[in-house]
């Protein structure tokens, strides 16, 4: 990691709470207005790290109060483009991105599985999701949107 | 901490709901519970206004997911009205207009029930 770019993170630790999730997306809004964002990108990245928070507190802590939530922000040049990645960190049991099946959209009403929709928004809301667990490493989830470009912005 | 209110209004044979605040996985309980006493109570036709909900997450996408099969099992519906542009783009991202009537306002939901009347074991039970 460049120097200038470590200099830049930024990080935020959370309690294992639905109650702290609220703080999360006011921590993770500040930090993607800072970087240049605007509302409406503001809003998906906030919903993005929501989401993947909401799932660490209650798969991989399940609702265990005592766990802790890094959220870490820093940027990456890629390709020329500016990201913006939020880097969650988490000690509780691995996600196995690997055999996840998300569910069938049109097929929510006919078998609801509430965490499923989470994963689905993550990677709709923005540019990159990995998910990394290691033996004796925490959990990692790593989020990425790019900053659009003035001409992206007015197509779009 | 998360403000989060349900507001209950009844309508005729409707009840409508007024959620305000910011609906996430540490307030969808709420909205649950509160829902489930309506269906406790035998009130399957559910207007949801979204006018002052500033924000939504899956957790509270989910609550709805929870109950529709339930109320529409019994005649009823859960309509949802007024909502922001940013909050029907969740709900748009994930193919709810296709699974939920969503209605620009909430008198329009309201009469969608008064043309759709309920079964007869329904109607004495507004309130």
């Amino acid at each position: 990691m460049p120097e200038d770019a470590r200099h830049s993170d930024r990080t935020g630790e959370f309690e294992s709470r639905t109650e702290c999730l609220e703080n999360i997306r006011l921590f993770v809004s500040h930090e993607a207005a800072a970087f240049g964002f605007d509302a409406e990108d503001i809003g998906k990245i906030v919903l993005a790290v929501d989401e993947a928070c909401t799932n660490i507190i209650k798969h991989a802590y399940r609702n265990r109060p005592d766990g802790r939530i890094h959220v870490r922000v820093s940027s990456e040049e890629n390709r020329g483009r500016k990201g913006f990645v939020v880097t969650i960190l988490d000690t509780g049991l691995p996600f196995d991105a690997a055999h996840y099946r998300p569910p069938r959209r049109l097929d929510y009403i006919r078998k609801p599985r509430r965490g499923g929709l989470g994963i689905i928004l993550m990677k709709k809301l923005m540019d990159e999701v990995e998910y990394s667990a290691a033996p004796g490493a925490p959990n990692e989830i790593r989020l990425v949107k790019y900053l659009r470009t003035h001409a992206q912005a007015h197509r779009s | 901490m998360s403000d989060f209110t349900v507001g209950i209004r009844h309508i005729d044979t409707v009840t409508v709901l007024d959620l305000k605040g910011q609906l996430d996985a540490h307030t969808a309980p709420d909205l649950e519970q509160v829902i489930a006493d309506n269906i406790g109570k035998q009130r399957y036709r559910l207007v949801v206004n979204f006018r002052d909900l500033s924000y939504i997450s899956s957790a509270g996408l989910g609550v709805f997911m929870q109950f529709i099969e339930d109320v529409r099992k019994h005649g009823g519906d859960i309509k949802l009205t007024n909502m922001s542009p940013r909050v029907y783009d969740i709900f748009d991202l994930l193919g709810f207009p296709m699974l939920y009537e969503i209605f620009p306002e909430e008198s329009h939901a309201v009469e969608r029930f008064r043309t759709t009347p309920p079964p007869a074991d329904m109607t004495d039970r507004t309130h």
